[in-house]
């Protein structure tokens, strides 16, 4: 894989950088962002229906809750590591938030609960990674399964529906006009994530373990604690996912949120977030947030049903990665020959 | 040398011990679990995951992993199943030689797509196993087929006794055995040991590590294959959620059989007798009248504490056979 490329073929340095300009009109996210409009083209000219503002703001809630998955998981993608348990800490979390609604917890308990909870599962995984230095993929493939588990244990068949009436507020209330709460809620953490990843310390640091883990720790980055952080971060996003998906369905099955672990690592990949660690950007989750959002809205009002969805997501993933490898590929070999 | 065999022989001796340990406590309460009639039984309700289990782990043995195995299943179970039903005069081999083939070509598509494009195993089956999986519900429309629209033939294959064990059961011990002799007496095999021990040395010792994964991942996709029609025809349905989640069984069997995630460490008998703990715990819950429901929470916590047992272990490796370059973190 990656070991041999890195070790035999030396890296390409261009002689000469091209113009801010230039190379903002080639990055990825210019290209994302046409991709975007060309949904959005397409879509207006499939469906009549499209283009109506609150079916558009209802669109907003198909994908938000895993945007800010992806806002998480690309941090721990960044560093070279993944979760693949987040969708098992929304089914954990949500079992929970029933469990305390059934025993008659009002909606600022619930909030904190579900957060609580997503902070408890990021914690354990941060120390299984950080701690224990476990691989991240196995790592959270067991606590996937443990989490979603014990969601099983706890309710099996079962269904907690039991919601007080305002705690439908983060999933299904407005914050203005069509804005709900979760896409201002979305948005704003994205612009944290932003703020955070691009024009701190912290995140510089995050940069540098995904980078060379080695180096960094030379440099006196805490490799361990950043990895510790990045874990938590995405526990309690899940966290409060789970609050907003819990509320939007009003209802907790163990089987909530399946799968999803697939989507937020889709969107952070498609945003051109490096799967080996070191690249990426916030900017390009959001697009790339958008674009699938706008996708699997389209064809939702094409009528196609949710796992045939699934199938675009999976080519998406595979083809957003090969894509750019073809190419660079291809002009490798051009330049080679001249 | 010694000093490593006597390490493996420890850790397979552990598993063993484990395994042992289980079925005493499982009896002590319930003496007709451990009839050897009912252990044949546990064994062959656990030849699937064996079979499974050994071709992940020449996947994971080459620092990869196949997440798509169980949409494979699922894929290749329903087309046999369907074509069982569209034509009952088809003969049941060719339909085990078209799970054979197409569990073939759904591993290679992960295999090229690792090999000849370097995307990592985990983003290519991550996508290919919903792939997969919508694929089976697009050639079904969501439908179900069911025992009565299945042939007999179809049906009876697995469960045909010879020397009084079923073909399934049969088809598992011969896993193990190709599976050994792969491992350890053949040059792939070694490759397999080699591209996940150490890629840069491999390449230098004159191994294409890609292909390697390649075949690696072509070996687990056939054996995925085989496994979707005995999956099929032992359990008497086909429909879109078969096998949904086994991937990660067959990854805890790898784990709990010390085969490292990191590549290039691990073992058949390991393997084997990963699978048959889960396979017993599996079997025992029922008995012991704990839920189903509890199986997921048991699943993950055996993973977490075999993963922390491997990295415990780490330091003293099994069968290295091209040392890793040391990276302190």
């Amino acid at each position: 894989m990656s070991d041999q490329s890195a070790a035999l073929t030396p890296r390409h340095i261009p002689d000469r950088l091209d113009s801010p300009f230039k190379r903002a009109l080639k990055s990825w996210e210019t290209l994302l962002m046409t991709v975007a409009i060309a949904i959005a083209i397409a879509n207006s000219l499939a469906s009549p229906y499209f283009l109506d503002p609150w079916n558009l703001s209802d669109a907003t809630f198909n994908f938000t809750e895993k945007a800010i998955l992806a806002l998480a998981m690309t941090f721990v993608i960044i560093t070279g590591e993944i979760d693949l348990s987040v969708a098992s800490i929304i089914a954990l979390a949500s079992t929970a938030m029933g469990a305390a609604a059934e025993a008659g917890a009002g909606t600022p308990v619930l909030f904190l609960t579900g957060l609580g909870v997503g902070l408890g599962c990021g914690l354990f995984n941060g120390v299984l990674v950080a701690k224990l230095g476990l691989p991240a993929i196995v790592a959270t493939i067991g606590t996937m399964s443990l989490y979603r588990g014990i969601a099983y244990v706890v309710l099996g068949d079962q269904v907690y529906k039991n919601y007080p009436a305002d705690f439908a507020v983060f999933g299904q209330g407005y914050a203005f006009w069509i804005f709900s709460i979760e896409f201002v809620t979305f948005l704003g953490l994205a612009v944290v994530a932003g703020i955070v990843l691009h024009k701190t310390i912290f995140g510089r640091q995050v940069y540098a373990v995904g980078n060379n883990a080695l180096a960094a720790s030379f440099s006196g980055v805490k490799v361990r604690r950043i990895k510790f952080i990045v874990f938590l971060m995405t526990g309690v996003a899940a966290g409060l996912a789970s609050v907003m998906l819990t509320s939007r369905l009003g209802s907790t099955r163990p089987s909530i949120a399946v799968g999803w672990e697939l989507d937020a690592v889709t969107m952070a990949v498609l945003g051109g977030v490096g799967i080996n660690g070191g690249t990426g950007n916030i900017l390009g989750v959001v697009i790339a947030a958008f674009v699938m959002g706008l996708v699997t809205f389209g064809l939702g009002l094409l009528n196609v049903p949710g796992i045939v969805m699934s199938i675009f997501m999976g080519l998406m993933l595979i083809l957003v990665i090969a894509l750019p490898l073809v190419v660079q590929r291809i002009n490798n070999r051009r330049r080679a020959t001249r | 040398m010694n000093t490593i065999r006597s390490l493996l022989a420890r850790r397979e001796a552990l598993l063993v011990l484990a395994c042992l340990l289980l079925l005493a406590a499982i009896t002590a309460r319930f003496p007709a679990f451990s009839t050897p009639k009912n252990l044949a039984g546990v064994f062959n309700d656990t030849s699937i995951l064996i079979m499974m289990a050994l071709g992940q782990s020449a996947v994971i043995l080459t620092k990869s992993i196949d997440l798509s195995v169980a949409a494979n299943v699922a894929l290749t179970g329903m087309t046999v199943a369907m074509l069982n039903h569209l034509m009952p005069g088809l003969p049941v081999v060719v339909l085990i030689l078209i799970a054979l083939g197409m569990g073939m070509l759904l591993g290679a598509i992960n295999g090229f797509l690792v090999w000849w494009l370097d995307i990592p195993a985990i983003v290519v089956t991550l996508g290919t196993m919903t792939i997969f999986r919508g694929l089976a519900f697009v050639e079904s429309g969501g439908a179900w087929v069911n025992a009565h629209e299945m042939s007999p033939a179809f049906l009876e294959l697995p469960r045909t006794l010879i020397l009084g064990l079923p073909v399934l059961s049969w088809a598992g011990l011969l896993a193990i055995l190709l599976a050994a002799v792969l491992f350890t007496r053949t040059g792939l095999g070694r490759a397999f040991y080699a591209t996940g021990g150490n890629a840069v040395a491999a390449v230098y010792t004159g191994i294409d590590i890609g292909k390697t994964r390649f075949l690696a991942f072509v070996l687990s996709g056939t054996v995925a294959g085989l496994c979707g029609y005995l999956w099929v025809s032992r359990y008497a349905v086909a429909y879109v959620d078969v096998a949904s989640g086994f991937e990660l069984d067959t990854i805890a069997a790898c784990v709990i059989g010390g085969v490292s995630t990191i590549g290039g460490v691990g073992t058949v008998g390991g393997v084997v007798l990963g699978a048959l703990f889960l396979g017993i715990i599996k079997n025992a819950l029922p008995v012991i009248g704990i839920s189903p429901f509890w199986q997921m929470a048991i699943s993950g916590a055996i993973i977490i504490t075999a993963v922390v047992i491997n990295a415990r272990g780490e330091r003293v490796k099994g069968r290295v056979i091209l040392r890793r370059k040391e990276l302190p973190l």
